[in-house]
């Protein structure tokens, strides 16, 4: 079913969590909820599942207005991030759970019941599962559980918070693709929370940044990773260095800065500021260059360097250790962009990026 | 290194603390001199006696019907704690009222108060001419001198109990568990009887044998409002010390060794319920 969220808003005291979010989402579509920590995506969830009521807005589900309704009416499929099996109920039951507390007059035959958890047991393929207690699972195992659980009462909308945010990489990534094809086959409009770039790029089908409250950009992994829409954006996508730079006829110009590989932008002129990502910087030693390095570490197959530039501008560069030029402390050096993005302004007092997500991750972020 | 000292030093390697060794043994030697050694007499007196005539006194009328007050009365008040109790511990972990913590203070001092004071106080207020006496007397409840009467001390002197042990298992459950059910159509009172029940149900089951034991046993809060009728609204344990005193120590020594019989079969019974309760924490524990 469609959902449609409007200008809501959530205090808690005098801490605003949400403020002012505005959400289409199209009926069977996968969407991704992807923010740092503390940006209020769980609050957002919890909202769309009646477990929390916002101070103002709309929530409008399938044409009904869900802020008239009761948590128990709404029909969400919520799956928490640690699952929230019931400890003394078997895999089979926990599923059943939605089914059997249903009232008389609605409540399936327990026979149709049954059949039904046997059907969604094959459908996750769980079957082997059906009469272990939670306890008896690993995490994946819980996490498909959850989900057959969320889905046994055919949920208007399924929410997901943060699925696999405690599972290990292999094991994310399989239930990835997974959750992918059940989704799919059951097409019912998802709604999941991550701050793992990598996992909303590569799931869902649309993507919605979110960060302090606001949604900062909504788009597809393609045209969030080539435009971010603001700073925020750009930082959280791990565009971690900015360098001042002065807009001059389309080009950012600065003292130590070779942009001769960036595209001309219809800019005006002026103070701006440049976002690069550390990998997408080559360097290019040279006497006059305005950057010194004052830190080279080694990962192993990646060289990372920190550079003080003028105006005690900071940049970070990654480069292949192999591909790397010769370069010792105190050697000054040119920079130059091989991809960026500018955005009108000075830079703001070094306010950190909120989850500066691992860069090799960035790369692959086609689905 | 052989492989015979391997062994040794990994049985070595378990004990991570020190001073396991005293430490357990004074433990040891204290739960034998106060615990066992009593226990272990009193069953040889018991012995001593001999079944036949152990038997023939543990069924003699009064004796008979001082365990069957005694055991009704205990299960009456047990009751009414189960559910009193769950109660309390709910309101005292799920709201936030002014006076909430003097509230949670207040449910310790049955334990705190000596019970000879328990006693006379639910005697006064029980009595005839007492505040809830002079209610509930006109409505033809006599509660001073019956059997209401040792079980309302009995309740009174061990509500403690379920309260203690069921407020921190309410404490640490978790709301997502009553969120879920939520989500998935549960109304409030299914979310208690198959979500929040089962999870107390093990620490409710330790508060009810505690209680049911200790009411088996109260002694000063009972006698006062009781009224110690003989056949009527005598107790066991009154009914040892009054053999005791008519130098009868095969007769005390008989009731007192039914109430600790009774006293363990129901431990044990607890225990299995409880570990059947608890067998979903799989083998992983
Ligand atoms: N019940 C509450 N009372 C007060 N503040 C709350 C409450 N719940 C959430 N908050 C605050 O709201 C903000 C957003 O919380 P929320 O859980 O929605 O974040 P999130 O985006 O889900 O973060 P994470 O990725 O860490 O789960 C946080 O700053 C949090 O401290
Ligand atoms: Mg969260």
């Amino acid at each position: 079913m469609s959902l449609t969220v409007q200008n809501l808003t959530r205090r808690f005291g005098q801490t605003e969590v949400l403020r002012g979010i505005d959400l289409e989402v199209k009926s069977g579509e996968l969407v991704a909820l992807l923010g740092p920590s503390g940006s209020g995506k769980t609050t957002l969830l919890k909202i769309i599942a009646g477990l929390d009521w916002p101070d103002a807005g709309r929530l409008v589900v399938g044409g009904e207005d869900w802020l008239d309704k009761k948590a128990q009416e709404r029909r969400t499929g919520f799956v928490f991030q640690h699952y929230a099996l019931f400890p003394h109920m078997k895999v089979r039951d926990n599923i059943a759970f939605g089914l059997t507390v249903m009232d008389r007059a609605h409540r399936p035959a327990p026979a149709t019941i049954a059949k039904k958890v046997e059907e969604l047991l094959h459908f996750l393929q769980i079957p082997h599962l059906a009469d272990r207690y939670p306890a008896e699972l690993s995490g994946g195992q819980r996490q498909r559980v959850a989900l057959g659980r969320a889905l046994a009462i055919d949920p208007a909308v399924l929410l997901l918070d943060e699925p696999f945010g405690a599972l290990d990489a292999q094991v994310r990534r399989d239930l990835r693709r997974w959750l992918r094809e059940v989704h799919d086959k059951a097409g019912t409009t998802t709604i999941f929370v991550t701050h793992d770039q990598e996992e909303a790029f590569e799931l869902a089908d649309r993507v919605v940044v979110m960060g302090a409250g606001l949604i900062e950009q909504i788009g597809s992994a393609d045209q969030i990773y080539d435009h971010p829409a603001s700073p925020f954006v750009a930082r959280f996508l791990g565009l971690t260095v900015e360098i001042p730079v002065t807009m001059r006829a389309g080009r950012a110009e600065a003292a130590g800065l070779d942009t001769s590989a960036l595209p001309r932008r219809a800019m005006a002129d002026g103070p701006a500021t440049l976002f690069l990502r550390p990998a997408d910087i080559t360097l290019l030693p040279s006497p006059e260059g305005a950057f010194r390095v004052t830190e080279i570490a080694t990962t192993g197959a990646l060289l990372r360097l920190r550079m003080e530039g003028p105006a005690d501008c900071q940049a970070e560069a990654e480069l292949p250790r192999r591909a790397a030029p010769a370069l010792s402390l105190g050697q000054t050096v040119t920079l130059r962009p091989e991809v960026g993005h500018i955005f009108p302004g000075s830079p703001t007092p070094a306010q950190p990026a909120p989850a500066p997500a691992p860069v090799s991750l960035i790369k692959e972020s086609s689905r | 290194m052989t492989s015979a000292s391997l062994p040794a030093s990994a049985k070595r390697s378990k004990r991570v603390l020190p001073g396991f060794g005293l430490t357990m043994g004074v433990t040891l030697t204290y739960l034998g001199v106060i615990v066992l050694l009593p226990v272990i007499a009193l069953v040889l007196k018991g012995a001593e006696i001999g079944p036949a005539r152990f038997w023939a006194i543990a069924t003699a009328p009064r004796t008979l019907a001082a365990l069957q007050l005694t055991l009704t009365a205990a299960a009456m008040a047990t009751v009414f704690n189960a559910i009193y109790g769950v109660l309390m511990a709910w309101v005292l972990v799920r709201y936030n009222f002014p006076g909430r913590r003097l509230l949670d203070a207040l449910v310790d001092i049955p334990f705190a108060l000596p019970t000879a004071v328990a006693g006379l106080a639910l005697s006064a207020l029980f009595a005839a001419n007492g505040w809830y006496g002079a209610i509930l007397e006109p409505m033809g409840i006599q509660v001073v001198f019956t059997i209401w009467g040792v079980a309302a001390a009995m309740a009174f002197t061990s509500i403690p109990f379920v309260i203690r042990t069921v407020q921190p298992v309410l404490e640490d459950l978790d709301p997502q568990y009553e969120e879920a059910a939520r989500t998935l159509g549960a109304h409030p009172f299914t979310i208690f009887r198959r979500v929040v029940f089962p999870a107390i149900f093990p620490a409710l089951l330790v508060g009810i044998t505690l209680s049911f034991a200790r009411s088996l046993g109260e002694f000063g809060a009972v006698i006062f409002i009781a009224g110690n009728l003989p056949f009527k609204t005598e107790i066991a344990s009154l009914l040892a010390v009054i053999r005791l005193e008519e130098y009868d120590y095969n007769g005390a020594a008989v009731i007192a060794l039914t109430l600790l019989i009774i006293a363990l079969v129901l431990l044990a019974i607890s225990n299995i319920l409880q570990a059947r309760a608890l067998r979903y924490r799989g083998k992983t524990g």
